[in-house]
């Protein structure tokens, strides 16, 4: 059976999933930003990617060290 | 749980045209998602050996990750893209479809049926009821219910690949495809192990990608009061933020119905059919670990549950208020080259997300499609392999054969569903027939299952014809209202009713009938001695008690909690 069996956490997959969309969305947004391309979205002034990115780097990133498979 | 008549228009109607455009990031998201689950599916199919592992998920998930399960399998993009649409004709009204529709069901099914399902050790619905009514019932409603899995699966199939070239112009054949191998490898693989932790990734990818439409749509507007006013200047003499006060007559509200279609039909039938008997969705409850899980995940997806207008209602809402132009019904929006209903979801992302949020978004909707589909494959290859299979055909095979032969029917499921969803292409009016079989076999499935576990008296021939009659008459009502409409006054209490309200009566009927039925017959014919039905019904099981947990582990508490809300919110938006 999967737990017996030490399975990884579904958590550590999300958690994984979550870390590298923040890096791809942030890195994007941040590009944005510094590149001054021309807003194609409404309130596109409050760069949610770079923040949305971010919130996804740091929920991703807790998620994954902290369900990160260790061996007992 | 629906598909709403809005979306069923969309789906019918060939679009000429794209909403919006991938950026390379866009697309590195999207195919990032597909090798995950994917991998997520080779992963886990070392942990699938036994039946209970392929069929059950080995009965040992977490209340947490049954809860959420539980409420993705539900949550597909038909939901989220078919009720934004509905909240925006509709306004705040489609909320009943996810709080009295939704709520009191779910805490119903953890509280008071939840322990009869998860200490008979049943592997599904229908073998719950061959345990307490015998074989015919469960023959009925297992042939009844496979049916139903694949074309709702190919349904799926159809309406994710028709949004994806509406959205985006992909090619249809490609996406009817990809999405089908994909999720037929990853169910096939890991059985409902795979399809449970895809549901949780899913669900968590949903929230994230639909998020940011309510949080910058509210930040747009000026908050929640700036967007009732914006609406009503909108939309003089129309009320499209109130819940109940517009229930009292059938031409007081754009639905066309009154709260006793809502309460009764809705809040009654539909929901408690739905949320306690439709296997689709009990059978994530049953992969929990112990009877407290059991108990405590329809809670946990109830309170998630509860707050998915959030994403999807609200969205229409705001659409209401900032939208420039006017959204229109789907045949007008062809004929006129206008947008339709169905797109303000996909609009409102197109608003507010740029690149790599947008890719997100998209996502998000894919992983809604996939894990409706994956619920109803996985539900297909328990029902197909354990109540039709192993019942009628091969009785005393070894375990490794019915969890090779539950592989093997995964992948027939996903070929049915592909078969399906081009017979849907072929005929556009399928889909329409599609919901009304839907509601056919649940409401009556209530009725049998509601008096099989809370009246010991009732008996198997009472459950087998109460199930029959009931579905015949529900089937009956159906074709007379095609046939004749001026009967929509008897079966829907009032000719101003509209096919929403046609169904939430219809489904009330038959389930009278069932009742009726069921009782009828149950007192005129031999009833099983009590020893018979330990396990099974009320008055004869021994629950086993939680007197000796502290008062913050029991899962009544967290259901009166979860009901007080309930019922605050309710007050908030009368």
């Amino acid at each position: 059976m999967y737990s017996e069996q030490g399975g990884v956490s579904i958590w550590f997959f999300i958690g994984a999933l979550m870390f590298v969309y923040g890096i791809l969305i942030f890195a994007s947004g941040l590009f944005e930003l510094l590149s001054n391309t021309p807003q194609t979205v409404v309130f596109g002034g409050l760069h949610a990617a770079v923040w949305w990115g971010a919130l996804l780097i740091v929920f991703g990133g807790s998620a994954s060290y902290r369900f990160f498979p260790r061996k007992s | 749980m629906t598909i709403t008549p809005l979306l069923l228009a969309v789906l019918q109607t060939p679009q000429p045209s794209r909403l919006m455009s991938l950026h390379t990031v866009d697309v590195l998201i999207i195919l990032i998602y597909f090798v995950v689950i994917l991998g997520i599916g080779f992963y886990l199919k070392r942990f699938t050996k036994t039946g209970d592992d392929f069929f059950l998920a080995g009965r040992q998930m977490t209340s947490w990750i049954a809860g959420l399960s539980f409420v993705a399998a539900n949550l597909g993009s038909l939901e989220l893209m078919g009720w934004a649409a509905a909240a925006y004709q509709y306004g705040i009204l489609a909320t009943h479809w996810y709080w009295i529709g939704a709520i009191p069901a779910m805490l119903f099914l953890g509280i008071v049926m939840m322990p009869f399902y998860y200490i008979s050790k049943t592997h599904s619905v229908p073998g719950y009821l061959k345990l307490r009514f015998g074989e015919p019932a469960r023959a009925l409603s297992a042939v009844t219910f496979a049916v139903m899995t694949v074309l709702m699966s190919g349904v799926n199939i159809y309406s994710m690949a028709l949004v994806m070239k509406v959205v985006l112009g992909w090619n249809i054949n490609f996406s009817i495809w990809v999405s089908s191998i994909t999720v037929g490898i990853y169910v096939a693989l890991g059985g409902l192990l795979s399809a449970v932790f895809n549901e949780v990734l899913q669900f968590v990818l949903i929230w994230v990608g639909a998020l940011l439409i309510p949080i910058i749509g509210l930040i747009e507007v000026g908050g929640w009061n700036n967007m009732v006013a914006r609406i009503a200047q909108n939309n003089p003499g129309q009320n499209y933020t109130h819940l109940w006060s517009t229930l009292g007559s059938f031409s007081d509200n754009p639905m066309g119905i009154h709260w006793t279609g809502i309460v009764l039909g809705l809040g009654w039938v539909i929901s408690f059919g739905y949320w306690t008997t439709d296997f689709l969705v009990v059978q994530r409850v049953l992969t929990a670990k112990d009877l407290r899980s059991a108990k405590m995940a329809p809670i946990i997806g109830a309170s998630f549950k509860m707050m998915v207008p959030f994403i999807v209602i609200l969205p229409g809402l705001l659409a209401l208020a900032v939208l420039p132009v006017k959204l229109v019904g789907e045949t007008q929006a062809v004929s006129a080259g206008m947008h339709s209903y169905n797109e303000v979801l996909p609009l409102m992302l197109a608003r507010y997300c740029g690149p790599g949020l947008l890719g997100l978004g998209i996502t998000a909707l894919m992983a809604g499609f996939m894990s409706g589909m994956a619920g109803n494959v996985s539900a297909f290859a328990t029902v197909w392999t354990y109540d039709i299979y192993r019942a009628l055909v091969r009785k005393d095979a070894s375990d490794s054969h019915y969890v090779s032969m539950g592989r093997w029917c995964t992948i027939l499921g996903i070929l049915i569903s592909i078969g399906t969803a081009y017979g849907v292409m072929q005929f556009k009016s399928i889909m329409d027939y599609v919901q009304a079989l839907f509601s056919f076999f649940i409401a009556p499935l209530f009725g049998t299952v509601l008096l099989g576990m809370l009246w010991k008296r009732c008996t198997g021939p009472g459950g087998f014809w109460g199930l029959l009659c009931g579905t015949l008459s529900s089937i009956g009502m159906w074709a007379w209202v095609k046939l004749d409409p001026s009967a929509l006054r008897y079966i829907a209490l009032s000719p101003d009713a509209r096919d929403m309200a046609e169904n939430m009566y219809r489904a009330l009927w038959s389930w009278i009938i069932c009742v009726v039925i069921t009782v009828v017959v149950s007192m005129v014919t031999q009833p099983r001695p009590d020893a018979e039905l330990r396990g099974l019904v009320y008055g004869c099981t021994e629950v086993p008690s939680e007197g000796h947990l502290p008062l913050h582990q029991r899962p009544i508490f967290w259901a009166c909690i979860v009901a007080a809300v309930f019922v605050v919110l309710n007050i908030i938006f009368w």
